[in-house]
């Protein structure tokens, strides 16, 4: 078999040993920790009296449970209020501390939530394995790198041997070909993918986008493709590595310079999948099929066109799906044949791994800029993805837009798309939420969370309930679309 | 690791499709710095009928009846019935603390989502695979037997129920044979310490730019 696909290239590249068990030592290059996911692993590792293998591989961050608002951030660590909240960000400092691993601590230049702070510095370049105990982690995919989300015990395993015990994935391809259309964002595009394939139609494989779409979409979008594709059950999702990808890494600060540079791009531009490689399964859409999209429900595969009304449970063939069909439409309040654009919202969430870079920062700031936040709306939070981002907004003076708009401006963080610090839902209350799950009580417990792009999102604040954006998008030139 | 070898007990369900790691345990738990002590608050929004919070007493809070494994039935429950695609969603290893440290054993489910079956062999928990039709005859027969139990046997790859019927699964040799063995797999790893930096030596001649950078 000499062809190969992009995952076999990668796979094969950090292949350490076969095991006679058919299982593979694979070796990590980049092993990425924050606060909520690692303390498990250091205790163990001082347990049994051991070290990490390497410290130049590993780079942490807190990001899930440090709060976003200025005022609380301001005081530093031994200022946050909630006992547990502190121990565990003073817990990540003291063992990196402790051990000598790299951390870009709460108020740093540099921190951010994991996802965003890693592409961004250059701590994740392609052709790495990249690891993080986090299931997100598959968004340095859009580099061309191997990235998958790991246990608590698996980041002690990497922390102490540098390499995970596995078995290789499958193939899979999704292709999309085609341009999208005016106002479809790449939130759009991964939504709609997970509508056709379900929250578990990429369980046991390592996803590829490939198509025009992707090679069109810019290595932030690819970013948010790669991030969900947990949510349609594939660790992995990676992107090919073309000229965007190494235009995006140039000048980072951990990526090699000048000679290195030279050998590191060179080798980086084999990594594409051969043309005659063969996937385990393929998959394809149409970039003219899809607008955008909404969830509607409790898993991230209830989702529909925004054009479109909520669904009939009855309508479904099979006995498992109606039940859970009508369950979700029970937690969310939610009728069926209801238009979609007649979902109120009481919060608004633009931000998470999934949409707060920079690009997604323009791209709600255009739907709101001279526009107010509907009265209805209790909050709108805008949470940039990092320190980075955050400055790189002000100086383009986005931040004036959102709160000009009456929305507010965060601290860089996890925020209010898992709900770990303060940033949350009530009971019952519908969020418009650019982050990647929908699931029972995510955003706070009884909260209905409706996933959708940062326009999107933005529009939903200024309407007060979910509306299509591409309407309000029609009067931008061309070189100011999505 | 903690070994698996066989288990006889009690059987609960969990009857729905892709229970997510939110719902097996939510993230105000996910605070803590251990890895013990989160059973009381497996599927916390389920479970109870107040909002749960870290470090409170569960023993006084209002569960609530319409939770199927809160009935009197499916007390001491050990093994879990479980849908398609259980586990899906964060990776957080919390979920299988959570059920093991519940008293869950082993689920059986006809899918489960990839990194949380990683998850449960890390802490002797083991996630059976049988067949949809299979998991419905057993989710007909719980539901009709009160104190319905079943046997896991692990070095023979079955389920067993108490009147004979025998249900094969099937189980990576790797995965079973560090269940069996109950193996410290990071230590198993170091055993080839030599094999990793003869790799590693590879890869810094062939890849520099992957060593050093970040210090």
């Amino acid at each position: 078999m000499s062809s190969k696909t992009l995952y076999d290239k990668l796979w094969d590249a950090h292949m350490v040993t076969q095991n006679d068990d058919g299982s593979s030592l694979i070796y990590i290059d980049r092993h990425v920790l924050h606060e909520v996911t690692s303390p498990q692993a250091f205790e163990g590792l001082r347990l049994a009296n051991r070290s990490p293998w390497r410290l130049d591989t590993n780079i942490a961050t807190p990001d899930h449970n440090i709060s976003t608002d200025t005022e609380e951030r301001s005081g530093g660590v031994a200022a946050i209020p909630d006992e547990t909240s502190r121990i565990q960000v003073q817990t990540l400092d003291e063992n990196c501390d402790f051990f000598g691993i790299k951390e870009f601590k709460m108020n740093e230049m540099g921190q951010g939530i994991v996802h965003v702070m890693g592409p961004e510095l250059g701590a994740t370049m392609p052709g790495m394995t990249v690891v993080c105990g986090d299931s997100h982690t598959a968004t340095h995919g859009a580099l061309g790198c191997l990235a998958h989300g790991i246990g608590t015990s698996e980041v002690e395993h990497v922390l102490a041997t540098q390499c995970l015990v596995t078995k290789k994935m499958k193939n899979m391809r999704i292709t999309v070909n085609g341009v999208l259309s005016h106002g479809v964002t790449p939130k759009d595009v991964i939504l709609a993918i997970i509508g056709k394939i379900g929250t578990a139609g990429g369980n046991g494989h390592a996803i590829e986008f490939a198509g025009q779409v992707f090679r069109d979409m810019s290595i932030e979008g690819r970013m948010t493709v790669c991030n969900m594709a947990i949510e349609a059950g594939a660790r992995v999702g990676m992107v090919a590595v073309d000229e965007k990808t190494i235009d995006y890494c140039h000048g980072r600060r951990f990526v090699p310079k000048d000679e290195m540079w030279l050998q590191a791009s060179a080798y980086w531009r084999t990594l594409v999948s051969d043309d005659d490689a063969v996937f385990d399964r393929e998959v394809s859409l149409n970039a003219d099929d899809i607008i955008p999209q909404v969830t509607w429900g409790t898993s991230p595969e209830m989702v529909a066109p925004v054009t479109s009304s909520i669904p009939h449970p009855e309508a479904q063939p099979d006995v498992e799906r109606r039940q859970s069909y009508q369950r979700a439409l029970d937690y969310m309040g939610l009728q069926s044949g209801v238009p979609m654009t007649s979902i109120e919202v009481d919060r608004v969430f633009i931000g998470s791994c999934t949409n707060s870079r920079i690009e997604d920062m323009r791209e709600a700031a255009l739907v709101a800029k001279g526009r107010q936040v509907a009265d209805t709306v209790k909050q709108v939070l805008v949470v940039p993805g990092s320190q980075r981002v955050k400055a790189q907004a002000e100086s383009e003076g986005l931040d004036k837009i959102f709160t000009a708009a009456g929305m507010q401006w965060r601290e860089p963080g996890c925020s209010m798309c898992l709900a770990m610090n303060a940033d949350k839902l009530g009971p019952g209350e519908h969020c418009a939420s650019t982050s990647n799950r929908n699931f029972e009580g995510r955003q706070g417990s009884g909260g209905r969370t409706h996933l959708m792009s940062p326009a999107m999102a933005a529009a939903a604040a200024v309407a007060g309930h979910i509306v299509d954006v591409r309407p309000w998008l029609k009067d931008l030139g061309h070189g100011e679309t999505l | 690791m903690k070994a698996f070898t066989h288990h006889t007990g009690i059987v609960g369900p969990m009857d729905r499709v892709n229970v997510d790691t939110d719902m097996i345990i939510p993230k105000q738990f996910l605070k803590s710095i251990k890895r013990t002590g989160f059973g009381p608050n497996l599927f916390d929004e389920l479970r109870y009928l107040d909002q749960g919070e870290p470090g409170q007493d569960c023993s006084s809070r209002p569960l609530n009846p319409e939770f199927t494994l809160n009935e009197a039935r499916y007390e001491g429950a050990s093994i879990l019935l479980a849908r398609d695609n259980f586990g899906c969603g964060s990776s957080r290893e919390h979920a299988p603390w959570a059920l093991e440290d519940f008293g869950f054993k082993a689920i059986i489910a006809p899918s489960y989502a990839d990194i949380f079956y990683n998850n449960c062999f890390k802490n002797g928990l083991l996630p059976v695979i049988l067949k949809d039709s299979e998991v419905d005859l057993l989710f007909s027969l719980l539901f009709e037997h009160e104190g319905f139990e079943l046997t896991i046997d692990l070095p023979q790859q079955v389920v067993r129920t108490v009147s004979g019927e025998i249900f094969q699964f099937e189980i990576d040799d790797f995965r079973k044979r560090c269940l069996l063995e109950g193996l410290d797999e990071i230590g198993l790893t170091l055993g080839k310490a030599e094999t990793i930096k003869d790799y590693e030596q590879r890869r810094m001649a062939a890849h520099p730019w992957v060593f050093g950078a970040i210090k």
